[in-house]
């Protein structure tokens, strides 16, 4: 497990610690590169960056990560991971965050939303996959 | 050596057209494969949290069926079935404690270690068949038509379980040896939007647009296609797609089975051209690769 540093404010360290714990990676081996964020095909739709979010990470700072919806956002394409010169599994981190919100029993998807022609011509991996990735 | 094959559920029903042709080109090319007795889900997505080992019983129990018929290798059509599975085998060989607890929770099954190898079709075809020995068995080539190669996400990452780790030419190779020419595509590695299209159906057009945009660009005839999920992000909703987004032009889509089926001179009925959007049909009788009259 990463040791933490201590400026982290004493209330985020129990989260800090969760995401390392979830993800088994270290977030401060990260040094702001960007390359996650140069390659990411979602980072548009993001609140900011993917290397923003591993700096508020590394403060400590979990819920501005969940307000900026990047593990929502993220489609687990894993280029960011074959990209990241530190060899930190970024893809892992994301889910962690996405882990946090998923367990306290929220949706990210609200499945009756889903429009009937969705439903009908969608393949089942891609519900498969959703429900997976974004419901509790 | 036994060889199982195991198709996911997709490949069953929505995605026939990725099945019906790969199975009868194995037969031509004289690979026998068994379908797995009992199979299920193959889970889908990879689970990425480290304490999250329930999700990594589904893929695990397939590959128990495929040892417990006597396979050392089990094939997958599907690229995403192919990256559940050989990451969830790659984690039980590397982790010995994930794997005893595993083991331990699935009780009522044989102890797994990792002994089956799970391949994706294109290496089974590069690896066991070759490209020189297809393009031999090819009897109708696609001479003239440009392909682009899409490799999505899921064949060709994490490294660990890429099917071209070393010279990333498989579909290329695969391309050339049916006769046709592949296109240089600048997104052939990139994400179509995967499961984001139903859940953000907005950023996920987005993401397939660019998709569309660089085969546009490349000049291609058509773009191939190893995962349903890329087929209904890049085929299935390639109008609306198109609709949304100004410049981009439409460019039939086919899954790579469908164009191995019709190079081999197989029935086209087998290649279910009825599942692919109307593009593909016409692209293929206009070039006169299919006859016309022929489904």
């Amino acid at each position: 497990m990463a040791s933490i540093p201590s400026p982290i404010h004493p209330d985020n360290l129990r989260a800090v610690r969760k995401i390392a714990e979830i993800s088994g990676q270290n977030v401060y081996e990260c040094m702001q590169c960007g390359t996650c964020s140069a390659v990411c095909p979602m980072v548009e739709s993001m609140g900011f960056t993917t290397r923003q979010g591993i700096h508020y990470l590394q403060f400590g700072e979990v819920e501005a990560v969940i307000d900026a919806r990047i593990g929502e956002f993220c489609a687990s394409c894993q280029t960011c991971l074959v990209r990241c010169p530190r060899g930190i599994d970024v893809p892992r981190v994301f889910e962690a965050v996405r882990q946090l919100v998923l367990r306290t029993n929220t949706d990210l998807v609200v499945l009756k939303d889903i429009p009937k022609d969705t439903l009908a011509e969608a393949p089942q991996i891609a519900f498969v996959a959703t429900f997976r990735k974004l419901t509790s | 050596m036994k060889l199982g094959y195991y198709p996911g559920c997709t490949l069953k029903t929505k995605a026939a057209n990725l099945e019906v042709a790969a199975l009868a080109a194995l037969d031509r090319l004289g690979i026998e494969t068994t379908e797995l007795d009992r199979w299920n889900c193959c889970g889908a997505v990879f689970s990425l949290a480290d304490d999250d080992l329930i999700h990594q019983v589904a893929p695990i129990r397939n590959l128990i069926r495929a040892a417990q018929q006597g396979c050392d290798t089990v094939v997958t059509i599907c690229s995403q079935c192919y990256n559940t599975l050989a990451r969830a085998n790659k984690l039980v060989r590397e982790d010995d404690e994930k794997r005893d607890t595993l083991n331990l929770f699935m009780r009522e099954e044989p102890d797994y270690n990792g002994e089956v190898e799970v391949v994706h079709y294109l290496s089974l075809l590069r690896d066991r068949v070759g490209w020189e020995k297809l393009r031999e068995a090819v009897t109708n080539p696609l001479t003239g038509l440009k392909v682009a190669p899409f490799y999505g996400c899921t064949l060709v990452r994490p490294l660990e379980v890429a099917v071209d780790a070393v010279d990333h030419t498989i579909l290329e190779g695969f391309i050339s040896a049916l006769g046709a020419e592949p296109a240089s595509f600048s997104a052939a590695r990139e994400c179509c939007g995967a499961y984001q299209m139903i859940a953000h159906p907005e950023e996920g057009m987005k993401r397939a647009a660019k998709v569309i945009a660089a085969a546009n660009h490349s000049g291609a005839d058509a773009l191939i296609l190893s995962c349903p999920l890329c087929e209904y992000n890049l085929g299935t909703r390639q109008g609306d797609v198109v609709a949304a987004h100004s410049g981009l032009d439409q460019v039939p889509t086919f899954y790579f089975t469908q164009l191995l089926g019709v190079a081999l001179g197989l029935d086209p009925e087998l290649c279910r051209l009825d599942l692919s959007g109307p593009a593909a049909r016409t692209l293929l009788t206009e070039r006169k690769y299919i006859a016309a009259a022929t489904a």
